[in-house]
């Protein structure tokens, strides 16, 4: 039975842009960088953790040229889905030193049923979010609630 | 032809898309504060007149009903959560007059604040319980059928 996420991925549109903001930005370490011929197969994991996020360009030969350009278009727009939630222990002091080193972040450290947690982006578009999560258990607002609730 | 005879059209795209994307996550960040189309435009390091334009083009709405709409949202959210007057969340969420505010809300939401504030107190005040009864959707429509009877 399946039972385990170890690998995961984002759509980059340099993975050499890519490996220097989530390697020292978001502290993730390198795990692969394989020049497979076909692509570069490139995966960072945060130490102790053996999910590997992969960092993969959307080109030839897995999409055609036209198909890789709309998928740089959403990932510009914001569009390409988010790349991942990450925990930290304390969100306030993370935000803070982020922001110092030029990261854009889309909102504030904002206190919520499940933690605390903030909104940024990567280089390209994609959203992340980070955040210091709440000792369980807590109550979930009921979603009529929820969907007024601020979200972006 | 190449696949892609074109490739400095698809990257000037990518970085209007970018920039574009930078004004707009400026208005959900700071709807609060008096965000102006010059102020936008600067953001997205694009001219006045260009940014209103690209933006549409981009997004499929003008910055300026973008922002409206997350004014709106906002507002509905602090008329259903909180006791603050109309008109301070009116300059809460960045409207600058109320007459302004009452319009954009009704446009949008299709009843004024006061309206749509009162309905969700009134929905509120009903227990959980009771709303998930009562206002599940009847399959086989024999709610409407004993209200007509």
């Amino acid at each position: 039975m399946p039972n385990r996420i170890t690998h995961t991925q984002v759509f980059v549109l340099d993975q050499d842009v890519a490996l220097d903001f989530y390697v020292n930005k978001l502290g993730f370490e390198l795990n692969t960088d394989a020049d497979l011929g076909f692509m570069r197969w490139l995966t960072v994991n945060y130490p102790g953790q053996d999910l590997q996020l992969l960092l993969e360009k959307p080109a030839p030969p897995a999409y055609d040229e036209a198909t890789a350009e709309q998928i740089r278009e959403l990932v510009t727009k914001g569009a390409a889905g988010m790349a991942g939630i990450i925990a930290v222990d304390d969100v306030h002091k993370t935000y803070e030193e982020l922001k110092a080193q030029g990261v854009e972040f889309t909102e504030e450290p904002t206190e919520r049923f499940y933690g605390t947690d903030c909104g940024l982006r990567d280089p390209f578009g994609n959203p992340l979010r980070i955040g210091t999560p709440k000792e369980g258990p807590f109550e979930i607002p009921d979603p009529e609630q929820m969907a007024v609730e601020d979200w972006s | 032809m190449g696949p892609n005879p074109e490739p400095n059209v698809s990257r000037a795209v990518e970085e209007s898309n970018r920039r574009m994307l930078r004004a707009r996550d400026a208005m959900d960040r700071d709807y609060a504060k008096p965000l102006d189309i010059p102020t936008l435009a600067r953001i997205a390091h694009v001219s006045e007149a260009h940014f209103i334009r690209v933006f549409r083009d981009t997004f499929g709405e003008t910055p300026h009903r973008y922002l409206q709409r997350r004014r709106v949202e906002r507002a509905m959210f602090l008329l259903r959560e909180t006791d603050r007057s109309v008109t301070e969340i009116c300059f809460d969420v960045g409207f600058t007059s109320l007459g302004t505010f009452s319009r954009t809300f009704s446009d949008i939401v299709g009843d004024p604040p006061t309206t749509y504030r009162w309905r969700a107190a009134d929905l509120r005040a009903v227990p959980a319980c009771f709303m998930k009864a009562w206002m599940r959707p009847s399959s086989f429509g024999e709610a409407s059928a004993r209200r007509e009877g």
